[in-house]
């Protein structure tokens, strides 16, 4: 009997992702307020019930009463998230609060397959992170002075990457983080946000010549303080990042070009000059030739997805902990394995999903500063999706960077959930100004078409 | 992704009718960013697809995936079975669900089959995926699946032909050695024994005493056919001879007064057992196998080029073959003492080499010059008898030319007719070959029995390669074995 359960429900929870993954982008066909309410409400059903069947199993297999526990702490936390957004911001993207908690859900998931004792920490942090960032959206229509701060971004981030790398506790071979009483930090993490308004702020300034020198100095300083802290990852999403936003502000295509050209130029000296970078490579070029070292990881990554195939072994039915840091940089790996290759193919989808969402509010905002932003807040998060699940699955080399909201990790996800909770003010901010709009429009008397969004 | 970009771009459009001051001046650029990260999103996804579909079939088999014995707790391991349809192993399941690992042939299989608990090795590590996947029909296995019940897992079909393997297992006797045999077109192997052996029955058992005796000279658990590295002794000839006569073309012209030995810079080489041979041309001294004539062949040879050759032949380099074996290893340079040359020539000096090597050089010289990749396997099957995999031969490329391969045949049949192995001719198959007595160690005298060889006249060729360990001479003790697996292979066909 239980046996069926198990078989059953490792089948329906495909079903069930691939349900709720379609209806996302579904969503945009309709034109209709309550149209779309139900599809987001049907999302809201088919993740509850994602996170029972995989709760279910996971109890099953292990007997332990206290999943069940957790299971409810999870299903009141996800529900009051959901809730609470709908409350104090009427106006939030819905479709983004959903993706959001789904990606959480699965996380939670994972976690406790992988170790309960680090899923009940994330899930203490997420809880923290989440309540913290509740705030931001209120406080990103309140602080009108964002775009003036420029350069004090910019001491933030270089002063702390640069104490980091001085400073910094080393692990797998870098320098990123900080460690105080137990508790490490990560500030790079937070310094994607940073860097970000930095480069937004002083672009919406000016984008002449001069302007492109200083910011582009600025940006490189963060990322060869990355590359010394062989933050490879870190400095390649910064510098992604940057050069796009570069394109996009001044609107030269040769910028992007030249960008994307003298990238390539860096990473062939790095590739001469660090071994580290050669070994990522060679792990990339043929893992099985070295599986003994260098490429162990990624071989072991790559067993576990072909093992897992499209059905995944099930939860608790595969040997996720055979692959070295699985609850972070290599999450996705886990994940395929235990839960197929079709449900990780979802999970890439509702990724890309909440990608062109971001960028579409950058599309939306009137404002040079609130665009650039949502715009750099995209590109941090989409590189990131990108680079993580293509070093896993051997598409490009490991970069050693997490999948965002999915992986363990306490600076990740509280960074991830306040470039989410970001974008919702963002999005948020061009709800109220189009109702202004509408308003003033109305109020002159003036007869307007209703055009709300959700 | 096409639809929804275009949706995005009509709710664009109308955003922009609606009111007109809200247009973003960057929206071009930023549709072109989203196309580019939505272009690598999709290549992404498309290899995923790709490596799922394609690739990851072939990397899941490695013998490095611990996953695959995951699969053993939802599969009953399927049987290895003869190319003539007897079973090698199988699991037995007892009433309470017991498994059990059994090899009906007890030792005769022990090193080709290998074991599958304490490790694996041998097929039963090389297709310990095969075994353990079920390819049963579909509806069987979801029922099954939701029954608790486990899958029988596909069968695995060997090129091993029973008969022969059985032939030369006993041929073999008390004597410690190897024995592989091949088809000369294809690279199947039809057999391949090692002495001494083991049953693998009681593997849980004897392993403790195994494994202690691993690193020993008399390891049980080391298949010589592949691991062993022995001498090649005389059978080394073939490679000489072969630079020989593309270094000269006039090689039929070639003469040696042999008088049991020769001396070169105070070295000095002997005839086996001191014989004299007399007045031999290249036919004799290659066919009465000579060292007084090969060692001065040897020493006017190109050494650069025969070391060319050797490793042409795969010597220093991976054979194509996926079990367990060693490097051969031919060491011999230009700067080399005489003594060494003269030495290495006969097939003494460094020059090591595996059975399975010493088949396969024999084979490409009866397939006309062409190296076949030797195997094991010739299909899976579900336990219905539906083919799952079919594995077919595969050329490893050419390593002589046709012409020089039909010449190295005919010296090779002048072994049989008028030299060292004559206890082969006059049968109803002619065969081709070259003995070798390989000196070991210090002490002299003490030899290693070799035999390869082939019936190169026949349909479908065999090849023979044959090494009786500390057994005395070729001729002696390798050949009669060969002539057991010819008449077992050729007396009902």
């Amino acid at each position: 009997m239980t046996n069926i359960l198990i078989e059953l429900s490792r089948y329906l929870i495909i079903i069930a992702i691939a349900v709720y993954t379609y209806k996302g982008f579904a969503i945009f066909r309709f034109t209709k307020e309550e149209d779309k309410n139900t599809v987001l409400r049907v999302q809201n059903q088919l993740m509850f019930a994602i996170h029972f069947m995989a709760y279910l199993i996971l109890f099953l297999t292990t007997g332990k009463l206290d999943i069940i526990i957790v299971y409810f702490a999870q299903v009141i936390f996800l529900s009051a998230v959901i809730a609470l957004y709908r409350v104090i911001y009427p106006k939030a993207s819905r479709l983004i609060i959903n993706h959001m908690c789904m990606l959480l859900a699965i996380s939670f998931i994972i976690l406790t397959r992988l170790s309960y004792t680090k899923a009940i920490k994330q899930f203490r942090i997420v809880i923290i992170s989440m309540f913290i960032t509740l705030f931001i959206p209120y406080i990103i229509k309140k602080l009108r002075f964002l775009d003036k701060l420029g350069y004090v971004y910019a001491g933030i981030g270089i002063g702390l990457l640069g104490l980091v790398a001085i400073a910094g506790s080393t692990s797998y071979g870098a320098k990123l983080s900080f460690n105080f009483g137990g508790i490490s930090l990560q500030p790079s993490e937070f310094i994607k946000i940073t860097f970000v308004f930095c480069i937004a702020a002083l672009f919406s300034k000016s984008q002449e010549l001069k302007q492109v020198i200083i910011v582009t100095a600025l940006a490189a300083v963060h990322v060869l303080i990355l590359v010394a802290s062989k933050d490879l990852g870190g400095a390649l999403i910064f510098f992604i990042t940057y050069t796009f936003m570069l394109y996009v502000a001044t609107r030269e295509y040769l910028y992007l070009t030249g960008g994307l050209l003298s990238g390539t130029i860096a990473a062939l000296i790095g590739y001469k000059l660090f071994s580290h970078v050669r070994v990522r490579v060679i792990a990339w070029k043929d893992p099985f030739q070295v599986i003994e070292k260098e490429g162990y990881q990624i071989s072991q990554s790559l067993f576990a997805i072909g093992t897992g195939s499209w059905f995944g072994m099930g939860l608790y039915q595969g040997i996720p902990d055979t692959i070295p840091v699985v609850d972070q940089d290599f999450i996705f790996a886990a994940i395929v394995e235990e839960m197929g290759a079709i449900f990780g193919i979802c999970l890439i989808l509702i990724c890309v999903s909440l990608f062109i969402m971001f960028i579409n509010i950058a599309m939306q905002a009137k404002d040079t500063f609130y665009s650039l932003v949502a715009l750099g807040l995209s590109l941090m998060y989409g590189f990131q999706v990108f680079l993580t699940i293509g070093g896993v699955t051997k598409f490009i080399p490991l970069t050693g960077v997490t999948l965002p909201l999915v992986s363990y990790g306490g600076s990740s996800v509280l960074s991830s959930l306040i470039i989410f909770a970001i974008i919702q003010g963002l999005y948020i901010l061009k709800q109220d100004e189009d109702d202004k709009v509408e308003k003033i429009k109305s109020d002159s008397g003036r007869k307007t078409r209703k055009t709300s969004k959700k | 992704m096409k639809k929804l970009n275009q949706i995005l771009e009509e709710r664009q459009e109308k955003h922009l009718k609606n009111k007109k001051e809200s247009k973003n001046p960057n929206n071009r650029e930023l549709s072109i960013v989203v196309y580019i990260f939505v272009g690598l999103f999709i290549l992404l996804m498309g290899y995923f697809v790709y490596y799922n579909i394609a690739v990851s079939p072939n990397i899941i088999n490695s013998s490095y995936n611990k996953r695959q014995d995951l699969f053993a707790k939802k599969v009953v391991r399927g049987e290895i079975i003869s190319s003539d349809g007897k079973v090698l192993a199988q699991t037995s399941v007892s009433k309470d669900g017991t498994e059990t690992r059994e090899y009906p042939y007890n030792n005769m299989y022990a090193h080709v089959i290998g074991y599958a608990t304490k490790g694996k090795a041998g097929l039963e590590s090389l297709v310990n995926f095969n075994l353990l996947r079920s390819n049963a029909p579909l509806l069987e296995r979801v029922i099954k699946e939701f029954r608790g019940v486990k899958n029988t897992g596909d069968n695995v079909i060997t090129t091993l032909d029973s008969k022969i393997q059985e032939t030369a297992y006993d041929a073999l006797g008390s004597h410690d050695g190897a024995i592989v045999v091949m088809e000369a077109d294809t690279g199947k192997i039809l057999a391949m024994v090692s002495k001494p052996d083991y049953n693998p029955n009681n593997i849980d058992q004897l392993w403790d005493s195994l494994v202690a005796a691993e690193n020993t000279q008399d390891s049980s658990l080391l298949n010589r056919a592949t691991q062993g590295k022995y001498p090649p002794g005389s059978t080394f000839k073939i490679l000489t001879l072969l630079e020989y006569i593309k270094e000269n073309p006039n090689y039929k012209d070639y003469t040696y007064q042999c008088t049991g030995k020769i001396a070169l810079e105070d070295s000095v080489i002997n005839c086996y057992h001191n014989t004299v041979h007399g007045e031999v041309d290249l036919y004799h001294s290659f066919a009465k196998s000579c060292n007084s004539s090969f060692a001065n062949i040897g020493s006017n040879l190109n050494i650069n080029s025969l070391a060319k050759l050797c490793d042409n032949f795969l010597f220093n380099e991976t054979l194509p073959y996926s079990m367990v074996y060693n490097k051969s290893s031919f060491t011999l340079t230009k700067d080399a003492k005489t003594y060494d040359v003269m030495q290495t020539m006969i097939g003494q000096g460094e020059t090591l080499v595996s059975p399975l090597h010493m088949a396969m050089i024999t084979q490409t010289i009866a397939n006309n010059g062409v190296m076949m990749k030797p195997y094991l396997v010739d299909h899976t099957e579900n336990y219905d008898g539906k083919t799952v995999k079919k594995f077919t031969p595969s050329a490893y490329g050419s390593i002589i030319t046709e012409e020089e391969a039909m010449i190295m045949q005919d010296f090779m049949q002048g072994v049989v007719e008028n030299g060292t192995a004559s206890k082969l001719s006059g049968q109803s198959y002619s065969v081709a070959g070259k003995t070798g007595s390989a000196e070991f160690g210090n002490v002299k005298g003490q030899s290693h029995a070799w035999f390869v060889g082939f019936a190169p006249d026949e349909d479908s060729k065999i090849v023979v390669s044959i090494i009786v360990e500390e057994a005395g001479a070729g001729s002696e003790y390798a050949v009669p074995i060969a002539k057991k697996i010819f008449d077992a292979y050729y007396s009902n066909r």
